[in-house]
């Protein structure tokens, strides 16, 4: 007897969103979907206003990585202007953008990934939480919430607030560095170095672990997308767009990232309003190609930072050609973390980075501006059209939750089927489900706004909808 | 010589005031410290009564007055700070608030608007009226400035100031209660104002982020308002 299974919502991720598992007459896994379960409008609400207005009003698109709206707006707008903004203000953006990474990469990985990885996937539901891990492993928790603490606190200094600064603005930013804040910054950076160093010690050691999840957690090839810099080197702000395949070989480089819509197609589908990108030249479904931390280090001839780059090498050498397993995005968060830090101390010691000079002022110039940066999640692009008046009147953009969708779903049918047997569903099985999803750390805040431990309702349901069994988690 | 000046004696708060008596009951207030909350009054300008934010008690009568347009009289007691009084200001501010599509969070004068400032003093937390979300369109024809009308709490400032200081009258008023809107000339695109003179006095008397600079961002209007005493002063003195 065919049946569905309903996880609703999902745990532990940015957002809500629920799971369908579809199991056939004889109780085997048939399919899985990713339901994405609300609508924001962002594209259409936005209409009629001043373009000077769009970063901070994308930015609220999210409350855990507006920055990368900030960011990827404002180069959208920077567009619109046709300016090339000061050198020093590309800088002070990226410091920026690298921080709201280390934040939002510490989020992901203590405060909602690290309950399955310290506890254990079958571990307590009631326990498999930030607090569960602050009671039986402490000084992990604190790393993780010093972690995040240290990219926030980049963030308030550089743009008076943690959260929805409005400092990004068309043109640069609108307030210089001042030597003060450049040194409390430069000062924190050791201790945040430390903490993501002994992390990745402990995390590697433990990989053996995790061999199941490593071998089922949207483990397929992939084509893999995301910014590289001149050189081939990771990149988080600017650049072009690089594609590889699932042996590691170059697709297609050197893309311009205001053409992508030449590459880049949405499809629909019924079940979601999370819309399924796909790359243009190869169709849908099969052009799926994955985004974010593991995607940019497996694009990547390397990171350009001393340590990041020892650790990225390691990283590579998990598999010849790309790293498949999407439940290395924990181990690549890492990384980028690392690169990150590493990163921000490099800009914060260049000669010009607090230069007066940090804003380019002009009036619309172009009637459309295209801004792309890599968001925590990956490649997010903005898009515009002003009319004479400089008013908005069409946007679009694409988050990069939106890119990893036909993987996420991909991914959850391996893991479904692998964990899932017929009628018997263990807890553990189901946490499975949620951890698959969680390693991609998609951003469904980016179409809503709640986080955290949520109920969690499964029914198993007979093909005419008739409830077989029920199982509740406590909220 | 001329005549000396009548004084009034009055209670403010039950505080002994007194006052010249040409002098409203705001000013008099103002005079000895005492603070009531006002939107559409502003220094230098004429008085309408319009915001009704700065309305009293006073002893024997029933009704409020508008402390803004309201002469002192000789043994009036005033009261400004009462609970009922509170709660109206409260009300009024509410319901400004619903009746457009104020977003304090991504306008240009988030942190410097005189509206999101009383809303603070006042206490007001929640809008308890339905929001009527009125289609409302901005109109940035002008060179230099743009209106939002979604943010105009018609205090009728920007009127007042072209009119009476600026004597362009671009600005005016068009329709009735809730249709209500500020208008340039024949209700044209400002940038197609033959009176305006683009002195940007309108922008800089806008309590709020209805009247703006092009290019501005989140909580970047800062309003420069100190240019309108002086003018007044000097004016008065030349003539």
């Amino acid at each position: 007897m065919a049946q569905q299974i309903m996880i609703d919502p999902v745990t532990r991720v940015e957002g809500h969103a629920k799971v369908s598992i579809h199991l056939d007459d004889n109780g085997v896994v048939d399919a899985a979907h990713l339901h994405i379960t609300q609508f924001r409008g962002f594209e259409k609400l936005c209409e009629g206003r001043p373009f000077y207005e769009m970063p901070s009003l994308m930015a609220r698109v999210c409350g855990i990585c507006p920055v990368s709206h900030l960011v990827a707006s404002a180069k959208a707008c920077d567009a619109i202007l046709a300016v090339r903004i000061p050198e020093p203000a590309a800088k002070l953006r990226q410091v920026m953008n690298l921080a709201q990474i280390i934040q939002s990469h510490a989020l992901s990985f203590f405060h909602l990934g690290s309950p399955d990885l310290l506890l254990g996937m079958d571990s307590d539901p009631a326990q498999r939480n930030l607090f569960g891990v602050l009671q039986q492993y402490p000084e992990r928790a604190r790393d993780g919430i010093r972690l995040r603490q240290f990219g926030q606190q980049i963030i308030e200094l550089l743009g008076g607030k943690r959260i929805h600064p409005a400092w990004i603005v068309p043109g640069g930013v609108n307030e210089p560095l001042s030597e003060e804040r450049r040194d409390q910054i430069l000062a924190a950076t050791p201790e945040a170095l430390q903490i993501v160093q002994r992390t990745l010690d402990w995390f590697k050691r433990g990989l053996d672990q995790f061999r199941e999840e490593i071998q089922s957690f949207a483990n397929f090839p992939s084509l893999f997308m995301g910014l590289v810099n001149d050189s081939g080197g990771l990149e988080l702000y600017d650049g072009h767009i690089r594609i590889v395949d699932a042996t590691g070989h170059i697709v297609a480089d050197r893309l311009d990232p205001t053409a992508y819509q030449e590459y880049i197609a949405e499809a629909v589908e019924p079940w979601t309003y999370l819309k399924y990108p796909y790359y243009r030249p190869v169709g849908y479904p099969e052009g799926i190609y994955r985004v974010g931390p593991l995607a940019r280090l497996n694009i990547a001839d390397h990171c350009g930072t001393p340590l990041a780059d020892q650790e990225w090498a390691e990283f590579r050498a998990l598999q010849r050609g790309a790293v498949l397993s999407s439940f290395y995005y924990h181990y690549a968060r890492l990384v980028e973390v690392l690169y990150s830090i590493e990163q921000i101390e490099y800009l914060l010691h260049a000669p010009d980075i607090l230069s007066e000079h940090v804003r380019a002022s002009a009036g619309p110039n172009n009637a459309e501006g295209i801004g792309v940066s890599e968001a925590p999640r990956g490649t997010l692009f903005h898009h515009y059209k002003i009319d004479a008046q400089g008013l908005i009147v069409w946007a679009n953009l694409i988050i990069a939750t939106g890119h990893n969708n036909i993987a996420m779903d991909r991914g959850l049918l391996q893991v479904a089927r692998h964990f899932i047997n017929g009628e018997q569903i263990s807890e553990g099985a189901l946490n499975r489900v949620e951890a698959v999803i969680r390693a991609f750390d998609p951003c469904f805040s980016c179409s809503t706004h709640a986080l955290g431990q949520m109920p969690l309702q499964v029914q198993l349901l007979g093909p005419n909808g008739t409830l077989l069994d029920e199982a509740y988690r406590g909220g | 010589m001329a005549p000396p000046t009548r004084v009034k004696t009055l209670k403010i708060n039950n505080r002994d005031v007194g006052a010249r008596q040409d002098e409203t009951i705001l000013e008099a207030a103002a005079d000895v410290g005492i603070t009531i909350p006002t939107l559409c009054q502003l220094d230098g300008l004429s008085n309408g009564g319009a915001c009704r934010l700065c309305l009293v008690e006073v002893k024997g009568s029933s009704r409020l007055y508008p402390a803004c347009v309201t002469r002192v009289e000789e043994g009036m007691e005033v009261l400004t700070n009462t609970e009922r009084l509170t709660n109206y200001r409260r009300m009024i501010l509410e319901l400004l608030f619903a009746e457009r599509n104020h977003i304090c969070a991504v306008c240009v004068s988030n942190g410097h608007c005189e509206l999101q400032t009383l809303a603070q003093d006042l206490g007001m937390t929640h809008v308890h009226f339905p929001y009527r979300h009125p289609h409302m369109v901005v109109d940035a024809s002008h060179e230099r400035f743009v209106i939002d009308h979604n943010r105009c709490v018609l205090c009728t400032r920007c009127v007042r100031v072209c009119d009476e200081v600026e004597g362009a009258h671009t600005w005016d008023v068009m329709g009735r209660g809730m249709d209500a809107r500020v208008i340039t000339d024949l209700s044209q695109p400002w940038g197609t104002s033959d009176t305006c003179t683009s002195c940007g006095k309108c922008v800089h008397v806008c309590p709020t982020g209805a009247l703006f600079e092009k290019g501005k961002s989140v909580a970047e209007m800062l309003k420069k308002r100190q240019f309108l005493p002086y003018l007044k002063l000097m004016r008065e003195e030349r003539s």
